[in-house]
């Protein structure tokens, strides 16, 4: 990203940020251009969040726009669609992925459904952000990925950013679209540092874009694991053999153009989550380049993923997570079919 | 006046010490409004200062609620409605309940608060084109200031938490009211919502409708002990109330409505009845309870009481009756021909409403589904 621009409202800021300072600056800049929004959680106020992503904004804001809720994510989940029907904009906080699940009846069965519900009158502004994801060496229940249980559920739109960047963009985009997000923040990259020039513009919440471009093999990645794929594409290269790495950023709904234009010109495609393979988002990206693109392909979706199993401690979770062999392995596979 | 409530549940549920039925708040002057049978005294009465023109416009309500409910007992049995719900019993707690809110506070009902619909306006022929399978959401909230019936039980009472803590950041002198049954009070969903009302002190009161059956499950199988007094666990006060009595609950309701507008928090009104019909039309009483166990129920029927609260006052007589029953009749009639006059929607409809913004993938697949359909439609 270029050191200095100009805007027609003047200088930009630059600077080098983690994701999880993006995801902060987003906030922020959300709290500041829009008095409707408020942000609530389990420890997000004086605490500033469990990976510090609300840090400081209490402070700047008020206990009336920041504050803590008691520890009770169903009722975390339905404050925020009371508060999006008076017309406030909330953005409330899962303090861990696996903590989502007592949510689950308020989004799925309420927030979902309540602008189908209410004929239209009522638009369900609200951000539900999810920490997700593994490799992080936690205990149990703080490193699952959920994406497929909100994905299959109509009415929400589902986002994961894998840069500082798109964790900005994306989460400002989040925030000002009418429509529940459930907004899944890949907790391994919170680390991540990228430059990032403010301010940036929304990005489409419902496009992927490509990461890297490539002609040998397709490789179909989100959040966490598109680091991994775009080392793969390196390690790659070195080798050879040209990898195009796709960022979906929206889970659902799903750029099936980039993808297929992608796959048409590849004829090969992996794709790549921490999520169980079975049922996992592959499963729905395999069968619809299968079924759209049956003729191109040299080779069967390879799919990697999580085994059909709990998530595994910390010890051994890098034997499941997928890494830059795995997916050079099934890159093989695909171009030895 | 009211006797004692007195089914078997209703005495097992009584208090230890009988007298006062406010729920452990010796301050509470909502409490001291009522006598020991959960019943508005003479004296709340007078300062209540609810005109005879008030309480016939109660038992009016309630008399058009008892008709149209009725009437949609007929339509499923007729096979014009896929279910119905009756209400028969709730009419008390369900209009004293909607009439003691201002206008422009906000109701979050339950399924069966159909008699609050009709309170706050709504047209009784569009709500039952939910219960025919036309729609999922037959009016607009925000016009009514009524949210829509939630079906998963308990789940709508931390979306009233939600909405009053809202009112209260907007400082905007609006007090919440969210109905439930007994049974809701059983999720963790409504004791999460007990808990943020209190730690937030939000202006909502809650309506336990409690109608001593949740399908087949009676009282004393779903709470060990009374459902008011929980809500001193959570640091507020709570009542129960004799919920066959609409004075009482419209007095009580109201009263609480304007502490909460005072800001001075949550409220909990039990009020006791019961449920003298089937859960809907799909259910089967007779499974799992005899007629000797309504019979006791029959006579604290809310609309003979309302009745009898009007002729003490003389403000009661035959004209007025004929007119109230002529008006329900009427109301039923117009219910009926608005439900069989409504249209189905196209089904490629139901693509439209999933989102505000909807994605363009979501467009496409309409068109698909049209594709696909117009053929067979002869379109």
């Amino acid at each position: 990203m270029a050191k200095t621009m100009e805007t027609t409202t003047g200088a930009t800021n630059v600077s080098t940020v983690t994701m999880g300072k993006a995801l902060n600056l987003a906030l922020h800049d959300a709290l500041q251009n829009d008095s409707r929004v408020l942000i609530f959680g389990e420890d997000v106020g004086k605490l500033g969040g469990v990976f510090r992503v609300t840090d400081g904004l209490q402070d700047e804001f008020g206990a009336e726009r920041v504050f803590d809720t008691p520890l009770a994510e169903a009722t975390i989940a339905a404050t925020a669609l009371g508060l999006a029907m008076k017309g406030f904009r909330p953005v409330a906080e899962m303090q861990f992925d696996a903590f989502s699940y007592p949510s689950f009846q308020q989004v799925t069965s309420n927030i979902a459904k309540y602008h189908t519900r209410t004929g239209g009158a009522c638009n369900m502004q609200l951000v539900i952000r999810i920490p997700y994801g593994g490799n992080i060496g936690a205990i149990e229940q703080h490193s699952e990925s959920p994406e497929t249980y909100y994905i299959h559920t109509a009415g929400l739109k589902v986002v994961t950013p894998s840069t500082p960047a798109d964790a900005y963009a994306l989460l400002t985009a989040a925030i000002a679209d009418p429509d529940p997000v459930i907004f899944l923040e890949p907790k391994s990259r919170y680390w991540m540092r990228q430059e990032i020039a403010l301010p940036m513009p929304p990005a489409a919440l419902d496009k992927a874009r490509i990461a890297r471009e490539g002609s040998d093999a397709t490789v179909i990645a989100y959040g966490p694991t598109v680091q991994t794929a775009l080392a793969a594409a390196e390690q790659a290269a070195a080798e050879g053999t040209s990898l195009e790495v796709i960022d979906l950023r929206s889970l659902s709904p799903l750029d099936m153009e980039t993808i297929s234009a992608s796959v048409r010109k590849t004829r090969r495609a992996v794709v790549v989550h921490e999520a169980p393979v079975f049922m996992g988002l592959g499963a729905e990206i395999a069968a619809r380049v299968m079924h759209d693109l049956f003729d191109v392909l040299a080779a069967p979706v390879e799919r990697i993923g999580n085994a059909t199993i709990p998530y595994p401690p910390a010890r051994v979770e890098k034997l499941f997570l997928p890494d830059a062999d795995r997916i050079l392995e099934a890159v093989d596979r695909t171009r030895e079919y | 006046m009211a006797k004692a409530l007195d089914t078997k549940d209703a005495r097992e549920a009584k208090p230890p010490r009988g007298s006062a039925d406010s729920s452990n708040n010796s301050g509470d002057s909502i409490a001291a409004m009522l006598d020991a049978n959960g019943v508005l005294t003479a004296e709340a009465e007078r300062a209540a200062n609810i005109s005879d023109e008030e309480l016939r416009t109660l038992y009016r309500l309630m008399v058009v609620s008892r008709r149209l409910d009725q009437e949609g007992l007929n339509l499923q049995r007729q096979g014009e409605l896929g279910l119905w719900g009756p209400y028969a019993g709730h009419e008390a707690a369900q209009v004293g309940a909607a009439m003691a809110m201002a206008p422009t506070d906000w109701i979050f009902p339950y399924y069966r608060d159909f008699a609050m619909a009709v309170c706050r306006g709504i047209d009784p022929g569009a709500i039952m084109t939910i219960f025919r399978g036309l729609t999922h959401g037959a009016w607009n909230p925000n016009e009514y200031r009524f949210a829509p019936f939630i079906i998963p039980v308990g789940t709508q009472v931390p979306h009233a938490v939600g909405f009053a803590l809202g009112c209260k950041l907007d400082h905007d002198d609006t007090a919440v009211l969210v109905g439930f049954g007994e049974g809701a009070t059983s999720t963790g969903d409504w004791h999460e919502a007990m808990n943020f009302a209190a730690v937030f002190n939000v202006p909502l009161v809650f309506l336990c409708e409690n109608n001593q059956w949740a399908i087949s499950v009676p009282m004393r199988q779903q709470v060990s002990g009374r459902i008011a007094d929980r809500a001193a666990g959570y640091g507020f006060p709570g009542v129960r109330v004799d919920g066959t009595d609409v004075l009482t609950v419209y007095a009580v309701v109201r009263a609480a409505a304007d502490r909460a507008r005072r800001g001075e928090g949550p409220y909990l009104v039990e009020a006791l009845t019961y449920r003298t019909q089937a859960h809907t039309t799909s259910d089967d009483p007779t499974r799992y309870r005899t007629e000797a166990d309504v019979e006791p129920w029959k006579s604290k029927d809310p609309i003979r009481r309302c009745a009898e609260r009007l002729q003490a006052r003389n403000a009661f007589d035959d004209a007025f009756a004929q007119a109230v029953s002529e008006e329900a009749e009427q109301r039923a009639l117009a219910m009926r021909q608005h439900l069989l006059s409504a249209q189905t929607p196209h089904p490629a409809s139901a693509f439209d409403l999933v989102f505000a913004n909807p994605p363009e993938s979501l467009l496409r697949e309409k068109a698909e589904f049209i594709e696909a359909l117009e053929p067979e439609r002869g379109e």
